[in-house]
């Protein structure tokens, strides 16, 4: 029960710095989402229960702060995180391989669903710019960040569900 | 008549001496002695005077680079903290320059109300321009209300919140303003699009535009009081075979170094959607 109470802090620091310094950081237009790399390590490491609980506060937060529909960063967090606990098991000889599959899928689904909801929105977005000047980036900056947070949340995961020393 | 007894020839004959050393100093015979002995004696003290300065560095020098270190390590920590002053001062000017800008721009701007408000954020999606500002419906912050400093347009507040707002830049994909040419007086529609870009849509073809012509609002629509500083027309893009002419627009405003905003509080945007014919 307290894994899930530390993901309010947890995913509150996360979106501050989102907010503050991640989301200022560009490559040409697009930038990394802490929130999402959190959640996709989280779902990766082996022990973790609650991982979906975790992407819906994360989905939840980021719906209320940001501009886009509510349940776009809802669902764009759910299928990460759902994404990232079904390969934990299959790919788990390779964590950062697994890391980079996934963050680079849900980059692209986030994107997509943020894409498709403010075109219906009436955003005037054109899907070809779009996808060179802000996914593209996107992706490689969290590629690049996902490598630094991955061995953060193992430690913390580590620290939370410490292994059993066999006698 | 007397005769001297042996103690009072003693005394004649030291007292004939004395006087006479003192005659032969006074004549100079004395000189090389002196000379030699003084130089002796100097020396000698000196030397003394120098191993006794030694002796007490000695027994005083270790006690003393105790105290130095001590002391140089109080006057570091004294450097960080002043060296911690000044980039905080710094920062204090460069607020402080902002802030008189703003305050300066609000006395010559009288007609409007302004609320100060620092930029803690920019939305968390990379797809919309927004910002998000430390003010909300506490500090009597509404939906619609202008964003502006005091180089000229923001954007309009999007969504408040207790103590915090939204504001939808003007560079936005989805933000669209009226605005007007001032020197030709005409108006057209500034659309934001995702690279920042602003470009200016619907100028009819028989006006005249030209790079450096200033973009103010216009007013129309209700959605932004008019008059309020926009840009500079920067190129014109006009063929004969299109409705209207387009030009890309130089903003004033640097909106990758947006930390103060002044939100215009006694504007109230005019909802026109029940004019608007749906299709």
């Amino acid at each position: 029960m307290w894994e899930i109470l530390l993901s309010l802090p947890v995913l509150g620091l996360a979106l501050m710095l989102q907010l503050a310094m991640v989301g200022r950081v560009n490559l040409l237009f697009g930038s990394a989402d802490l929130p999402m790399l959190i959640l996709i390590a989280w779902g990766l490491q082996e022990r973790v229960r609650w991982a979906w609980v975790w992407g819906l506060l994360g989905g939840l937060l980021v719906g209320y702060v940001s501009g886009l529909a509510w349940y776009v960063p809802l669902l764009g967090y759910l299928g990460a995180v759902g994404l990232a606990q079904s390969l934990r098991r299959r790919i788990w000889q390779a964590p950062f391989l697994a890391m980079f599959l996934v963050t680079l899928t849900s980059t692209l689904w986030m994107h997509g669903l943020s894409f498709i909801s403010l075109r219906l929105a009436g955003n005037p977005l054109l899907l070809g710019d779009s996808f060179d000047l802000i996914t593209l980036p996107s992706v490689f900056l969290n590629l690049a960040l996902g490598v630094l947070i991955y061995p953060l949340i193992r430690d913390l995961a580590a620290w939370l569900y410490p292994s059993e020393v066999e006698a | 008549m007397k005769r001297l007894t042996p103690r009072s020839l003693q005394t004649v004959i030291i007292v004939l001496i004395a006087v006479g050393l003192v005659l032969m100093a006074l004549g100079g015979y004395f000189n090389v002695a002196t000379r030699q002995a003084g130089r002796a004696a100097v020396s000698a003290q000196a030397w003394l005077s120098q191993r006794y300065l030694a002796l007490v560095d000695f027994l005083t020098v270790p006690r003393d680079l105790i105290s130095l270190r001590r002391e140089n390590a109080q006057l570091r920590a004294e450097v960080a903290r002043l060296q911690g002053q000044i980039v905080q001062l710094q920062q204090q000017v460069t607020e402080t320059e902002i802030l008189a800008a703003l305050v300066n721009f609000a006395r010559t701007n009288p007609e409007s109300d302004y609320r100060m408000a620092n930029v803690i954020g920019r939305d968390p999606s990379p797809f919309l321009h927004y910002v998000i500002i430390d003010v909300g419906s506490s500090q009597g912050i509404r939906p619609g209300m202008p964003v502006v400093t005091e180089q000229g347009l923001v954007g309009r507040v999007e969504a408040v919140a207790a103590e915090a707002a939204r504001v939808r830049l003007i560079t936005d994909p989805a933000s669209q303003v009226n605005v007007r040419l001032q020197g030709s007086e005409t108006e057209a529609l500034l659309i934001g699009s995702i690279t920042g870009e602003l470009s200016l849509e619907m100028i009819p073809q028989d006006v005249t535009v030209q790079a450096g012509d200033v973009v103010l609002t216009s007013g129309l629509g209700g959605g932004y009081p008019p008059n309020l500083l926009v840009g500079q027309v920067v190129t014109v893009r006009k063929f004969d075979y299109e409705l209207f002419q387009q030009a890309v627009i130089q903003p004033t405003v640097d909106f990758s170094r947006l930390y103060y905003v002044l939100v215009i509080t006694n504007f109230r945007p005019v909802d026109i959607s029940p004019l608007v014919p749906s299709p």
